[in-house]
């Protein structure tokens, strides 16, 4: 019998994307059985339109903040912008998020689109929470095709038979 | 070494050099030979750990010239 992972995603975000898709595909790569739990802000992830992702650097002292064009020893500058300044520019986490994208295409990372058809090729199994779908008034439609839209209970039934469960 | 399908995964960070692997695979019959050339830096441990967990064998592995090249025989 294969082995099983279990991921409840809660973060809607561009770089939060990243981990359980990343983790969802490879562990299908290697054999496992993957249902992924989306619930809360974790829902954006399953939209149609994944350009409901961005990413904030604000309050993100982790996040480098390098220039993804130029000569190296511009795209080496850190650009450490304090928060007050972030917080006040209009527009400052849709550009971080362009230059986030460029990032991740100049470093032949898959975009989420991607790595999210690619787990549904594998056959990762995703569901939706119901409950957080009527939370933010979302509509069925507004989710790609193949979900199960279901509650807590539903997860537990493959949760609890896992070998690895991640809260992500 | 004799391969009877071959896979560029060159520029390709992770997850993609295994997830496409994974996908040549697929398309070889067992013991048939697939040659992967890639320039992720970690995908000299991930073939390793991708071939013990799945089963199919890693006849080889080196780097020249900045990639990687991997022979992967089909379980």
């Amino acid at each position: 019998m294969s082995k099983k992972l279990a991921i409840i995603a809660t973060k809607g975000t561009l770089d939060w994307a990243y981990p359980p898709f990343i983790l969802a595909s490879t562990a299908a790569a290697l054999g496992y059985d993957v249902q992924v739990f989306c619930t809360f802000y974790g829902l954006q992830l399953l939209r149609k339109d994944t350009s409901c992702l961005k990413v904030s650097p604000l309050g993100n002292p982790g996040m480098p903040m390098k220039m993804p064009f130029g000569p190296k020893w511009f795209r080496d500058i850190n650009w450490n912008i304090p928060n007050i300044i972030q917080a006040g520019i209009p527009g400052y986490e849709s550009l971080a998020t362009a230059l986030m994208k460029q990032t991740i295409a100049n470093n032949g990372v898959a975009t989420i689109a991607e790595l999210r058809e690619m787990c549904q090729e594998a056959e990762v199994k995703f569901l939706a929470c119901q409950m957080t779908v009527e939370l933010f008034g979302f509509e069925h439609s507004d989710f790609i095709d193949g979900l199960d839209f279901v509650g807590a209970a539903s997860f537990f039934e493959f949760a609890g038979e896992t070998d690895i469960c991640l809260y992500i | 070494m004799n391969f009877d399908k071959e896979l560029d995964a060159s520029g390709l960070n992770c997850p993609l050099p295994i997830l496409r692997t994974k996908k040549a695979l697929a398309e070889l019959t067992a013991g048939q030979v697939l040659k992967v050339v890639a320039t992720d830096p970690g995908s000299v441990k991930d073939m390793q750990a991708f071939a013990k967990q799945t089963g199919n064998e890693l006849l080889s592995s080196a780097e020249a010239g900045g990639k990687y090249q991997f022979f992967m025989k089909k379980k």
